[in-house]
Parts: structure tokens; C-alpha cells; sequence
């Protein structure tokens, strides 16, 4: 945990009201429900984006449209639509999601789907014909094809999953609708993302701390970005 | 902020499997897990022990620290965990209509009062006061400074169009704010008058940027005093001021008989400990730069019936 961070801001931090516990709590919960949300959501978007690219189906148009459509769509109306899902009334109100990191993690998936589909679904299409025609050509399954072709493509996937990252974990206004924004009483981030913390921090006009986890919120964005770029790219494979 | 305790929430494997369960359609066999959102293991303790209770309520009571304040001694006595969500007044009652949270800690009287009426609150009890008070800049262009009706100064900001910040968020600020212009026969409107739709510590901010007035609770105000400039121009009653401007809490658990997943155990629990004498001094004792902020009202010698149902209500009027 990048706390020692924190810890190098000290000076702006040590008079300030929370303690380490808190602001790790806090950390945790953002990645935690983030990461979750990204990582189902590769999941379900590649194997889209592979379908979208390699065949044809009545409707892919369509299919193509709403994705484009969800890239655009604000980030606040998932959140309600998330609720109104979650909330008690709702179709699921039986799980008892709201106002739980699990309802955090399903409206950061609708926000993250559409932006890795996409991205994906462009860096696939690009990898070049005779890739894949060599992979049959040796005989591989159309499992083995895609994987080929999505092994040529890892730089493009891997900038499409920190688009994804990135409108997650700096979402605000739905993680703060479904979540709640809660903190049990002994500082413990229950549902607090690093986000809703900043927000709340600002209006209480303690604008100090809430520089200082902005800053938290920027270090984790570079360094998830740094770690995926690596992965993306450590051959010269890359395109 | 109070130290840490070992709060072992460690449900996420079991939450992970309960959500993959969940998306993969097996969702009618574990629709009675309530229970686990606690995070904790439910043992064979009998009563409350590991549940959770969602409570929502103002972002007054949340943003001046007081239920940081009190609620360990609440946890650790029921062995639960409490879930504050601060909303606002209106936001709160609507989660509560919802059925998304046990039990409300709100400060509008009238949307209580409408809550209960439509049969959603059960058990309202009289919390705690403080009270409003109209603050605004030290140079105060409209001239209230000491005024003894808020009402009059109200009137005397929208003719000196100084600007003057609204909540403009239906919560219980916001409702009181706008019956002081109804009081006032003033209709607010125009540039100087600007809602902000935010809380009232935000509204604070807005208001110290712009050299503006608002309508504040005395709590969140002298919890902020340090980061404003803006100074109290007109008292409520805690400073002699008038009367209009009370500030009363009501708590109330959400409706069993309406919501069934209302954890009305805990919510009662929860009711009996706020409105102990214990609890009542620990509220009493709660201080912010050397100022208490919120005064008792839940222990009395004498009864005062009203602080159960909707006010004006009595048992041959037509009121269900």
C-alpha cells in the first residue's frame, strides 16, 4: 500500500482529522471496488469486442451504437439507474446491495464496459489478417486464433483497460449515490472511495486534506497506469 | 476521531461469492441473506450481535463529528455495526421510504410529521436542539446585525439584494429557510439569490467565497468557524434569539409492517440507547472549539406526548 506517500505529505497531514487508518481504509475500498469492476469487466467486454470484430450477426450495428452511446453516457444517470436496480423497491432490492461496495462495483462496470469494448474491439480489428490467417493456417482452433490476435493486440487492450480504470476509479457521483459514502464510526472506510472522501473533505471546507488524498488519487492513477503499460508492452511485439 | 478498534470486517470472500452467486442468477436462495452485509460472522450469540443498521440522516449531525463520537459505545454494547449516511432531510426520508435504511435521524418537523402520517416512521422520539442561526459577512451590506426577527431580516436582504446563499436541497435547513420566506411574505429571486444544492458545510464555503449571507444550524457553523470569515448576525433562541429559528431532531425507525427487511430490533435498540441519559449526556458533553453544539431533548420529567405522532394529531381527529 502506498502509504509511505501519504507519509511524505505528513507535514500538510499530521494536524489534520484522520489518521492512517482511515486514509488507508479509504485507498483500499477505491481499489478494491475499481479493480473488481475493471477486472469483470475485461472480462465481459474482450470476448464481446472478439465477437464484434471476427463475425457477422443481425443487429451488430445496433450492438456497435449502444456501445459508442455508453462511452458518452454521464456517469451520475448510471449511478441512479444503479440504484434504482439495488434500492430496496427495485428488481434486486431483495440482495440487499444498497449502499454496499457491491453496488459500487456494478455501476462502475456499466462505466467501464463500454470504454474497454470499444478500445478493445479497435486495437483486435487492427492486428493484421495475415496473423490471423498464418494461426489457421497452422492449424489452430478459433480459440487459439483469438488468442493469438489477442496477444498481438495487448498494447491496444491494455490501453483499453486503463480507460476503463480511469473513468472508474475517478468516478464521483454514482459511487456516492449507491455507496453512500460510509465510514463506520471508527474511521474505517466502509463504502468511502478516494473520490467521495475529497468531495466530503470539500465540503467541510477542509481543503488541505482533501488536497492531500487528490494526490493520493493521482499517484495510484499513474501507477496502475505505469504497471499495465508494462505489461502491455514488454516485448517489442507491441505495436 | 475516535482510536482505532479491531473493527474485523473481513466478509469480502464471502461477499465476492455471494455477488458471483448473484450474477449468476441464483438470486431467489439468497434473497433472506440480510444479514450478511454485517461482515461478520453471524454466531450463535443470541439477538443483534454482527448485524448491521443503515441509518441516514443530515449532513448536520454527520459534518459537526457527533455520531463519530458516540456510536462506538453503541457498537460495542450490541456487538453491530452502524451504517451513518448523510443525506439530508429529505434524501434521508426518501431512502427510508425506500426501505433502504432502518431507522432516520432527520430535523424537519412537517416532513416528519407527512412520514409518519403515511405510515412509513413508526416511534418518533424527541432527540436533541440546537438551533439557526443567519450569518453573513462582517461588513453586512443589508444591515442585520442584532436584529431580533429573522424574519425582518430576511426582508431586509432581499431589498439590500445582497446575496444570500440557499441549501436548495430539501433538506431540513433548506425547510426552514424557505419557511422563513414564506413567514417573511417574501418571494427569493434573482442574482443575489443562489442554491447552492449542496450541504450545509459546502453552503458555508459558498457563502464565505461570495461575502454572502445563509441560513446555517449553529453546529455545522461553529464546527466550520475556523475556515470562514463570515460572523452570526442574527441569534437563534440558544443565543436569545427568536423562536422561529429552533432547530429540533427527531428519530424514528422505519415502518416493519411497510418494509419487512427494516431491522426494527436494532432500530429500537438503537432509539432506547440515543434517548438514554447516558447517551443524552455523552450528546450534551459533545464539544467543538470549546462550544457544545447539540442539547438533550429526549429525557424530561414531564411527558410531552406529541413527540410520538404527527403534531396536532390526537386520537379523534381524522388522521389515520
Amino acid at each position: 500500500m502506498p502509504l509511505d506517500a501519504v507519509a511524505q505529505l505528513a507535514p500538510a497531514v499530521a494536524g489534520l482529522p484522520f489518521e492512517q487508518g482511515y486514509v488507508s481504509s479509504v485507498i483500499y475500498v477505491s481499489l478494491y471496488v475499481s479493480l473488481i469492476a475493471v477486472t469483470l469487466s475485461t472480462l465481459f467486454s474482450i470476448p464481446v469486442a472478439l465477437v464484434m470484430g471476427f463475425t457477422d450477426f443481425p443487429g451488430k450495428q445496433f450492438v456497435k451504437s449502444v456501445i459508442n452511446t455508453g462511452m458518452g453516457f454521464p456517469s451520475v444517470v448510471v449511478g441512479l439507474l444503479v440504484l434504482f436496480a439495488v434500492s430496496n423497491q427495485g428488481p434486486l432490492g431483495a440482495l440487499d446491495l444498497i449502499f454496499t461496495k457491491e453496488a459500487m462495483i456494478m455501476s462502475q462496470f456499466v462505466l467501464a464496459t463500454p470504454p474497454i469494448t470499444a478500445i478493445s474491439l479497435a486495437a483486435l480489428t487492427g492486428v493484421s489478417g495475415n496473423v490471423r490467417d498464418a494461426a489457421h493456417v497452422l492449424g489452430g482452433t478459433r480459440i487459439d486464433v483469438a488468442l493469438v490476435v489477442i496477444k498481438e493486440a495487448r498494447y491496444g487492450i491494455a490501453t483499453a483497460i486503463l480507460a476503463g480504470f480511469g473513468r472508474a476509479i475517478s468516478e464521483v457521483g454514482s459511487v456516492l449515490i449507491v455507496g453512500g459514502n460510509i465510514t463506520s464510526a471508527d474511521g474505517v472506510s466502509k463504502t468511502r472511495t478516494l473520490t467521495t472522501a475529497i468531495q466530503l473533505e470539500a465540503r467541510q471546507g477542509r481543503y488541505e486534506t482533501a488536497m492531500v488524498l487528490g494526490a493520493v488519487l493521482v499517484a495510484l492513477v499513474l501507477l496502475i497506469n505505469a504497471i499495465v503499460v508494462r505489461l502491455g508492452s514488454d516485448e517489442v511485439g507491441g505495436r | 476521531m475516535p482510536e482505532q478498534r479491531n473493527g474485523g470486517r473481513d466478509g469480502t470472500a464471502s461477499r465476492r461469492g455471494f455477488l458471483a452467486a448473484a450474477a449468476t442468477g441464483v438470486t431467489g436462495a439468497l434473497a433472506g441473506c440480510a444479514g450478511i452485509s454485517g461482515g461478520q460472522e453471524q454466531g450463535n450469540q443470541a439477538g443483534v450481535s454482527g448485524e448491521t443498521l443503515t441509518l441516514t440522516t443530515t449532513t448536520s449531525t454527520y459534518d459537526t463529528g457527533l455520531l463519530d463520537e458516540i456510536h462506538p459505545d453503541f457498537e460495542d454494547m450490541y456487538g453491530v455495526t452502524v451504517d451513518a449516511v448523510a443525506q439530508g432531510t429529505g434524501a434521508a426520508l426518501e431512502s427510508a421510504r425506500n426501505g433502504d435504511s432502518d431507522v432516520v435521524m432527520v430535523h424537519a418537523r412537517g416532513l416528519e410529521d407527512e412520514f409518519m402520517r403515511n405510515g412509513y416512521g413508526v416511534n418518533r422520539r424527541d432527540l436533541m436542539f440546537n438551533d439557526f442561526v443567519i450569518v453573513g459577512p462582517e461588513s453586512d451590506p443589508a444591515g442585520i446585525q442584532g436584529m431580533d426577527s429573522a424574519t425582518e431580516a430576511l426582508t431586509a436582504i432581499a431589498e439590500a439584494e445582497a446575496t444570500f446563499v440557499s441549501r436548495g436541497d430539501n433538506s431540513g435547513t433548506h425547510t426552514k429557510e424557505l419557511n422563513l420566506w414564506e413567514a417573511a411574505g417574501t418571494e427569493p429571486g434573482g442574482d443575489w439569490y443562489q442554491e447552492t444544492g449542496t450541504g450545509m458545510g459546502e453552503a458555508l464555503n459558498v457563502a464565505n467565497q461570495q461575502d454572502a449571507y445563509t441560513l446555517s444550524d449553529r453546529g455545522t457553523f461553529i464546527s466550520q468557524r475556523s475556515e470562514i470569515d463570515l460572523v452570526i448576525l442574527v441569534q437563534g433562541p440558544i443565543g436569545d434569539g427568536p423562536e422561529i429559528l429552533a432547530n429540533p431532531y427527531g428519530i424514528m425507525a422505519v415502518n416493519p409492517g411497510v418494509h419487512d427487511n427494516a431491522n426494527y430490533d436494532l432500530s429500537m435498540a438503537y432509539i432506547g440507547w440515543i434517548t438514554s441519559p447516558g447517551t443524552q449526556d455523552a450528546i450534551s458533553n459533545y464539544q467543538v472549539n470549546g462550544e457544545q453544539l447539540f442539547f438533550p431533548e429526549a429525557v424530561s420529567e414531564d411527558p410531552n406526548f406529541q413527540q410520538y405522532v404527527p403534531e396536532g394529531w390526537s386520537s379523534n381527529s381524522t388522521d389515520g
